[in-house]
């Protein structure tokens, strides 16, 4: 079951360069939260500041609070204990070329110590299905390797190996910007039926897909957040500025 | 790949003007100023030096393999399985020296491997930044050394330390495998080990250094994200990607480790026996071709040195082609680049 995530009073640097200022926000349990904004906004660093992967950047640094359900991402517990309940899914897909599928996908728990066979088959099975890949690959996930597949099945695969350890949180960092409209309309159908179960925070571009996937949606600009509430009201009724300008296609 | 466009040779100097082309068709001569004459010459040459080098190479195997025939006839394959070298009768085995030649080389990949390599990973992976630009450059210095030099520091400093301290403890732990036993001289088949392992190791390093640096940041990130400590990212999304690179750099440093001469001639002992005793002395390939080429009286004794120096040639050759297409199948024609 997915968790709520609260983030209170977020700064986030890259060396001496703000990228995050006071960003504070609630992502809803169970829903689809989209984050939009024009490039170089912060999107991703506020993302990645979720699961602590902004300070695997050198001379990256973060202050404020992160709250993933009930637990401080940043009460000095370590990161990838942290990382171990929240999965991400990259703007590139990024199996891993040398690995099965199956290995690909097991990845994640054999990190966590899960080895017996039986276990691990289900569980490849079910994230696989949960992508929507397992029709595709089905007769070859222990012979063709990650590398192989086609973009937009690569991304699944990503997908199925962040879902393969149940995460409680799903970051997408633009997950579909790589792929084919068809693809893009899988993945959209994948995060219309995840949600149920995962907190799904993503990334996008493309407002029709934030529109058509997420409830919630936030407004980033220049490192603040600018607005956020249901993705309707966003889109239908802004109440700033900035935030109906770049809907409306005026600039960005 | 998609920048070959950028590459696509192009016609260099001025382009005709429509009036002009007619004029210059007639008299083939003024073509030599356009620069298209001077690139065919640029073009010729590269090619003669591409062919000359070739050519040595057919030379070199030519003459060996002519000068060889006298000992090949003699002895045929028995040559590689006999024990004995003896030019007093006039009696000729190699195997003692393709022994020391394995051995000695299969040693220093043993020593060398985990410390080559964990220094590659040191480098790129985990060193501080402003460390990594000086301590590639000092392993890279380690390879400009003249062999001799090792020799020498080899036989003043490793063989004391080996003979006082480092073989009688391996001798009183590990004797009972028989690889630790008899007199402790130091000169012998360990120390030519350890001075190949220390020669060979920039060569592994450097070569593990480029093939990790190539290594996409999204394969770490794919690591760190799924919740992998540091050197479970290491291992699934670094060392992982880049293994074949890895092996094609051990195999370079294997290639480099069974041709080398002077510094293990130095230290070896050059005795042509095969011992199973590390301790004992040995004697390589490249060695026996040092010390004895220019003394070798006698037609079938010289003949013989060839036919050893033939092999060796051989097996380097396919050593090292065998590594780089490893090293090339990873790195894939992209520049080794500073990892961002
Ligand atoms: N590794 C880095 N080092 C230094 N500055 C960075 C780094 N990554 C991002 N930045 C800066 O931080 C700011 C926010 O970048 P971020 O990647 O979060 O933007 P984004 O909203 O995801 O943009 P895009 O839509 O293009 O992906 C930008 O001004 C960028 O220049
Ligand atoms: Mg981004």
């Amino acid at each position: 079951m997915g968790v709520g995530i609260r983030v209170e009073n977020l700064n986030a640097w890259y060396g001496k360069t703000q990228a995050l200022q006071d960003i504070n926000l609630n992502v809803q349990a169970n829903h689809a939260t989209a984050l939009i904004g024009p490039s170089g906004c912060g999107k991703s660093t506020f993302i990645r500041c979720l699961n602590r992967m902004h300070e695997t950047t050198p001379e990256a640094r973060v202050e404020g609070k992160v709250k993933i359900g009930e637990h401080d991402a940043y009460d000095g517990t370590s990161a990838t204990k942290l990382r171990r309940r929240i999965g991400m899914v990259f703007q590139k897909p990024n199996p891993f070329p040398t690995m099965s599928i199956y290995e690909n996908v097991a990845a994640g728990l054999k990190l966590n110590g899960y080895h017996d066979r039986k276990h691990l088959d289900e569980v490849v099975e079910k994230s696989l299905v949960s992508s929507a890949l397992w029709e595709e690959v089905k007769d070859s996930i222990h012979k063709k390797s990650g590398a192989s597949l086609s973009g937009g099945q690569q991304q699944r695969l990503c997908i199925a190996r962040a879902l393969a350890v149940e995460p409680e949180v799903l970051l997408m960092d633009e997950p579909c910007s790589a792929l084919d409209p068809i693809s893009t309309g899988k993945i959209e159908e994948l995060i219309f039926e995840l949600k149920a179960q995962y907190t799904i925070v993503i990334v996008t571009h493309n407002m029709q897909q934030a529109a058509r996937v997420a409830e919630y949606t936030g407004f980033f600009l220049l490192g603040r957040l600018i607005e956020y509430g249901k993705t309707e009201k966003i889109f239908t009724n802004p109440s700033d500025k900035r935030t109906e300008d770049y809907i409306t296609g005026r600039f960005g | 790949m998609a920048n070959h466009a950028l590459f696509r040779p192009q016609m260099t100097g001025p382009q005709p003007v429509a009036g002009e082309k007619i004029k210059r068709q007639d008299s083939p001569l003024l073509n030599a100023s356009d620069g298209v004459f001077a690139d065919r010459v640029f073009a010729w040459a590269i090619l003669a030096c591409a062919v000359i080098v070739l050519a040595i190479l057919v030379l070199i195997v030519w003459q060996l393999v002519s000068r060889s025939q006298l000992s090949w006839h003699a002895f045929g394959w028995k040559f590689f399985w006999g024990q004995d070298w003896d030019p007093v009768n006039d009696h000729y085995g190699a195997l003692p020296f393709v022994y020391g030649t394995l051995v000695s080389s299969l040693l220093a990949l043993i020593i060398a491997i985990p410390l080559a390599v964990g220094v590659g990973v040191f480098t790129t992976e985990m060193c501080p930044r402003w460390l990594r630009g000086p301590l590639s450059f000092t392993t890279e210095l380690l390879a400009a050394i003249p062999s001799v030099i090792y020799g020498l520091w080899a036989i003043f400093v490793l063989v004391p330390i080996l003979r006082s301290y480092v073989q009688p403890f391996l001798a009183k732990t590990l004797g009972w495998t028989g690889l630790f036993e008899g007199p402790p001289y130091g000169i012998g088949m360990l120390a030519a080990g350890i001075i190949l392992a220390i020669m060979i190791i920039p060569i592994i390093s450097s070569i593990t250094r480029e093939v990790l640096a190539v290594v996409p940041q999204h394969q770490r990130e794919a690591a760190l994200a799924l919740g992998a400590t540091r050197w479970e990212m290491i291992r699934i999304g670094v060392l992982r990607n880049a293994r074949a690179g890895i092996v094609g750099g051990i195999i370079l440093g294997l290639g480099r480790a069974l041709g080398e001469t002077m510094a293990v001639t130095m230290v070896i002992g050059n005795r042509p026996e095969i011992a199973k005793s590390l301790f004992a002395p040995g004697y390589t390939m490249a060695s026996v071709l040092a010390n004895e080429f220019s003394e070798a009286a006698g037609d079938l004794y010289l003949s013989a040195l060839i036919e050893i120096g033939l092999a060796l040639f051989l097996v380097t050759i396919i050593v090292n082609a065998l590594a780089r297409f490893l090293v090339w199948s990873v790195t894939r024609g992209q520049p080794a680049r500073a990892r961002a």
